[in-house]
């Protein structure tokens, strides 16, 4: 008898009316100027292997063809295509589709793949094929393609797992230790190499390959924060000479215990902050960014941004239920032509991105509710994605463990080798080769299998004694956090394997997605592993915290790593950074001329970073939980921006609300002056929504370029004191944060292009009565419109400039306003008083844009006769910070007045002609604000 | 019976399954919510129940077409089950993913495909119940209900809506705005029977008057919620 041989059949499914996609790709080919005929086909292929009967090809064709939407075939197509699959190893959700339809049926396949086929109109030109495949289809890191049928390249079997290496490091010199560090990719400094060489030189041994990649893991900046954690010889700066600063990071978390919030219950400790609600609930909040991997893949990059960011709640067990997003692009429009060697385009960033946060978001069942998108040149090759997440809790003690002996307990994912050195890829600097050689770095996240995670470990939480999740460094960092000063044994034989032929150390190190770590006492296992059963989480026990402080790693038994985990976590040496230290103009105001204002707010509406992010937003389920009382767009046609959002359950009288506050253009000139107003912008977006000042946590975010250079390193510190000192103005204390360094790109010129000083302030608030929130959308004519803050002439960093170009003399940026802490605390009684019918904050444009944004979200007009400068450009796109606009009931505005203290300039009228008119400018109809507004930012 | 028992059944990826059950939950029901292989493993926890809601979500991710392999782990696993539960008629309710998995079944006429526009959507829509519709989930509502959308794959397909309508097997149309592409405008349809509804919009995410976004500005209230169409079925259901 003849052994069977595996067959390989191909299942090609089209869709019987037009398939969107292939309008997409013609719709991007033009934007990007590549003449493409219309006449594009998309097509799905399935691939499976097996032995199996033509009724039983039926049957398969049955599940995965609706005849009402598709057609399906199992021959080869007639027509000429170009055929994409995933690279061996990449999640790919479709193939597990297929062998769970085959099991169901009770069919025998041997293996399972999907693929996609564009097929390209009669003579078109071969390398214009390739061309918009490469530019707009596929993308090499995690994809192959060919012209005709492709095969899906089966994962190598048979590949024997290398045994583990000994590197022998005693003894070596500087420049022989630098070889070892290129070679694996370490990204270790010349001090931390000399170390990690004289420990083991104390030791009287040589390292294994499985403890060095461990070391430069842990010691890495995304995983260890060296620079936030150096000492820092600062000179120059506003008073001159030099000084010695204490590390960032202890900056901040000095900040927060001199505030000395009642509601913080941890912060800067474990993988989220965590605040008190309402009694009895807690909120654990946290904002990560992956701006390396959204570079090369930006779908997969912003996925696994934020399952890692909702992992870190989860990761201190509360459960997720909202997620945060601030993105940060090249300019859309920018010519092929202008495309840096190496970069995607901006327009492919974007939508790879945004489809990427939607896809992790929607599918996992999390809204995703707050958000910023900014654009810049400078964002071009190295694109920000900031992800956030916030949970609630039942409050109960935070998890002390692990105690010695119990178990070190994996569930979730099974381990491949995708993203292989994740946390070391990030200190990288991009340039035109990063794509190819970081594509290891790079995965596809699965966010059902996280929501499964959270079904089997919300609930649980008294079944462990601490909890981790995988993230930069994998099972290295995880289990070795854990470990730190008790201890543990493992043995990654036990780890469960997406294939066969790892090798020790990319077990180890892998970033596979979608696991957690929990220590577990070994009386509670079979309850976890009950839990996870039920909902089909995998769970796997690879070994028990000793006690010992020993981190030790064994393969099938042998001993592949033992390290002190003194070492491993104290060993490194504090870094000391020179920095030199901004010099921001802070007296010389300068104002602007502005040819025809009216024209220059439909202008600014229209802006990238002003106009309407519906168009995003909607890709988004921000309704999901049904808790969303605020949203992204509020008003009379839901398409007005709101400030803050707020998140209330359906009956809950308080609710959370969530700010954000970002403006790299004012830390292009003044980093210390950017921390205030971003602070401060966070602070104004929950206040205005109606939460209370008093009750405001803080997450700060930071992604900058790189800081050993000593001017990027001053800017560092600027930043880090300009936030400390806005939260201590406004009591409100950082609780967790994050920084991301090295984002910058090496342009074939050979020079360095940083991104601008990207801080990112995530406000999460108090809401104390959600049925009392407030919008900026006006609310009725006659109403009275009124100015809280202070207007100056403060342009340096402004959108005006962005719009007209910088002076050669810009002036100064928006300064901080002493008076807004107290003005907050005396709107929020206001707003809790019933008195406030609408508020909105000012940001990006100024007062012409707020009062702009009021009229299209309530479809009213407003008639302003009163203006707070003398100078008329300065008092409609001046940005300074502090201030907001708010409606007042005419029969309220007495007690307004006395709540807050007088401090209010009546400045106009809510009116029922559909007119915005300010002095001096130009009637400008509604109609053409909500049009510049909505159909602006070239993203339909 | 002063609760009316009710069953939920979600998938690997089903994630609306707990605003569902606060919907049912406020409209008078004891609820339980089952996994698929729960059910397979416990058919008489269907028996149980007098109500039962197919959860939305993304099971299974939507890997190769929505709905596809819950419906496949139904039908192998239940054998006849859901469709004798209809038979006796008990109301069924499908939402989103499971307005998709109920056609897969057959237990639902027409199909969903990609949305026209290509994209995932998620806004707020109004629904006209369709006078004439045999839906008990629709009966006697007469004012739109208003609700979010939130799906990528909602465009009904059916060879010959007029006959459907005809029939009395269009429950919702869209008012004004088709967020899809749908034929006829159409959100809802059950089955010949009216027990069985299925539609992509979320009526589980309109259960307060707060919820609607223009709440403060007097839009939405008590008679738009999406609330009435729980309190339809388990009125339904408590008559049996």
């Amino acid at each position: 008898m003849v052994a069977p041989v595996a067959i390989r059949h191909r299942l090609t499914i089209r869709s019987i009316d037009p398939d969107p996609r292939a309008a997409a790709i013609v719709a991007g080919a033009e934007h990007l100027g590549l003449d493409l005929d219309e006449d594009v086909a998309v097509a799905d292929i399935v691939f499976i292997e097996g032995e199996l009967e033509p009724d039983e090809l039926n049957q398969l064709h049955a599940v995965l063809v609706d005849p009402l939407l598709q057609q399906g075939s199992w021959d080869t197509p007639p027509r000429d295509g170009v055929e994409v699959t995933l690279h061996a190893g990449v999640t790919d959700s479709g193939a597990e589709a297929v062998r769970h339809a085959a099991e169901q049926l009770s069919l025998t396949i041997d293996s399972a793949a999907t693929g996609r086929r564009i097929e390209f109109p009669e003579k078109t030109d071969p390398v214009l094929a390739e061309e918009v495949i490469a530019r707009l289809v596929a993308n090499p890191i995690i994809e192959h393609w060919a012209t005709g049928t492709i095969e899906p390249t089966p994962i190598a079997d048979g590949i024997e797992a290398k045994s583990t290496e000994v590197i022998e490091i005693r003894g070596l010199d500087d420049a022989a230790l630098q070889l070892i560090n290129e070679d694996r990719a370490l990204y270790l400094d010349p001090e931390e190499l000399r170390i990690i060489r004289d420990h083991y030189d104390e030791l009287g041994r040589d390292i294994t390959d499985v403890e060095i990649e461990t070391l430069a893991q842990t010691w890495s900046e995304h995983c260890s924060h060296k620079t936030f954690r150096a000492i820092v010889d600062a000179t120059g700066g506003p008073e001159g000479g030099e000084r010695v600063v204490e590390p960032l990071f202890e900056q901040l978390r000095c900040c927060t215990e001199s505030i000395d919030a009642p509601f913080v219950i941890s912060a800067f400790v474990g993988n989220a902050g965590v605040i008190e609600f309402t009694k009895g609930t807690t909120i654990a909040l946290k904002a990560e960014t992956h701006n390396h991997p959204s570079a090369v893949e930006p779908f997969g990059g912003a996925n696994t941004g934020v399952g890692g960011v909702i992992r870190d709640v989860l990761g201190i067990a509360h459960r997720p239920i909202a997620v945060t997003d601030i993105l940060c692009f090249g300019p859309a429009e920018l010519p092929l032509a202008d495309l840096p060697a190496g970069s995607l385009h901006p327009q492919r960033i974007r939508e790879g991105v945004i489809d990427g946060v939607a896809d992790y978001g929607n599918k996992i069942g999390l809204p995703t509710v707050a958000g910023a998108v900014l654009y810049d040149p400078a964002y071009t090759t190295n694109p920000l994605v900031f992800a956030g997440c916030i949970g609630t809790a039942p409050t109960r003690p935070l998890h002390d463990g692990p105690n010695r002996g119990d178990r070190v307990v994996v569930l979730g994912g099974a381990t491949g080798r995708d993203g292989i050195r994740g946390a070391t890829f990030s200190s990288a600097t991009m340039d035109a080769t990063t794509g190819e050689v970081a594509g290891a770095s790079v995965q596809i996240g699965d966010p059902i299998v996280e929501k499964l995670l959270i079904d089997a470990l919300v609930g649980a939480e008294d079944l462990f004694s601490a909890i981790t999740d995988c993230g930069a460094g994998g099972l290295s960092s995880a289990v070795g956090e854990m470990a730190e000063g008790v201890g543990a044994d493992i043995d990654l034989e036990l780890v469960p394997r997406k294939y066969p032929g790892l090798d020790a150390w990319e077990v180890w190190l892998s970033e596979a997605q979608e696991r957690m770590v929990v220590a577990v006492p070994p009386r509670s296992l079979g309850a976890l592993e009950l839990r996870c059963h039920r909902v089909g989480v995998d769970i796997a026990d690879i070994g028990s915290f000793t006690g010992d402080g020993r981190l030790i790693v064994r393969n099938s038994g042998t001993v592949v790593a033992d390290i002190d985990t003194k070492f491993l976590h104290d060993g490194r040496p504090q870094r000391r950074m020179p920095a030199e230290m901004p010099e921001p103009i802070r007296h010389e105001r300068t104002s602007r001329s502005v040819a025809d204002p009216a024209a220059t707010v439909l202008t600014l509406l229209g802006h990238p970073n002003i106009a309407s992010k519906a168009a995003i937003i909607r890709r988004y389920d921000h309704e999901i939980l049904g808790a969303t009382v605020v949203r992204p767009l509020v008003g009379a046609a839901a398409d007005g921006p709101a400030d803050g959002v707020v998140l209330a359950d359906p009956g809950a009288a308080e609710g959370i609300a969530i700010g954000i506050g970002v403006n790299p253009w004012f830390g292009l000139h003044d980093p210390e002056a950017m921390a205030y107003a971003v602070v401060d912008e966070a602070m104004r977006n929950v206040v205005a929504v109606g939460a209370d000042p008093d009750r405001v946590a803080l997450l700060d975010n930071f992604s900058w370029g790189d800081p050993r250079r000593p001017s990027t390193m001053g800017e560092l510190v600027a930043t880090v004191e300009g936030c400390c000192a806005a939260a201590r103005m406004y009591a409100a204390p950082f609780v967790s944060g994050k920084d991301s360094l090295n984002n910058e790109y090496v342009g074939a010129d050979g020079k360095r292009h940083a991104v601008p000083p990207t801080l990112v302030i995530t406000a999460i608030a108090h809401v104390p009565d959600a049925d009392r929130c407030v919008t900026p959308d006006l609310a009725s004519s006659g109403n009275v419109l009124l100015l809280l803050g202070h207007t100056e002439t403060e342009f340096a960093g402004s959108h005006l400039d962005l719009l007209q170009g910088e002076p050669p003399t810009p002036g100064v940026a928006p300064a901080p306003d002493p008076d807004a802490a107290s003005c907050y605390r005396l709107l929020h009684s206001a707003i809790q008083a019933g008195l406030v019918e609408s508020c909105h904050d000012l940001s990006e444009g100024g007062l012409a844009i707020a009062l702009a944004e009021m009229c299209i979200g309530g479809r009213l007009g407003a008639d302003i006769d009163v203006l707070p400068h003398d100078d008329l450009v300065t008092a409609l796109f001046s940005e300074s910070s502090g201030r907001l606009v708010v409606e007042v009931a005419p029969r309220s505005v007495p007690a307004f007045m006395k709540v807050m203290d007088d401090r209010a300039l009546r400045i106009g009228e809510v009116s029922e002609n559909q007119q915005l008119r300010l002095p001096e400018v130009e009637p400008l109809d509604i109609a053409d604000l909500a049009d510049a507004f909505n159909n602006g930012g070239g993203l339909a | 019976m002063s609760q009316v028992p009710a069953i939920v059944i979600a998938g690997p990826g089903t994630n609306r399954d707990r605003d569902v059950q606060r919907a049912l939950e406020l409209a008078g029901a004891a609820v339980r919510v089952v996994l698929a292989n729960e059910l397979v493993e416990r058919p008489a926890l269907l028996d149980e129940a007098r109500l039962a809601v197919v959860a939305g979500g993304f099971s299974y991710a939507d890997s190769l077409g929505a709905g596809r392999m819950l419906a496949l782990d139904l039908v192998v696993g239940l054998g006849d089950g859901l469709r004798r539960f209809v038979e006796a008629g008990r109301p069924v309710i499908g939402i989103c993913n499971g307005f998709q998995v109920l056609t897969r079944t057959r237990l639902l006429p027409g199909a969903l495909g990609h949305n026209a526009q290509g994209r995932f959507d998620c806004r707020w829509v109004v629904l006209d119940p369709v006078p004439n519709s045999v839906s008990i989930w629709t009966k006697g509502i007469a004012d739109p209900v208003h609700c979010p959308i939130a799906h990528g794959e909602g465009r009904y397909v059916h060879p010959d809506p007029e006959s459907l309508a005809a029939a009395g097997q269009v429950a919702l149309r869209y008012r004004s705005t088709n967020p899809n592409g749908s034929v006829a405008d159409i959100a809802g349809v059950c089955d010949q029977t009216g027990v069985v509804l299925g539609l992509m919009p979320h009526p589980e995410n309109n259960i307060v008057a707060r919820q609607h976004p223009r709440a403060a500005r007097g839009g939405g209230g008590e008679q738009h919620l999406g609330l009435r169409l729980f309190e339809n079925g388990i009125r339904h259901a408590k008559e049996l």
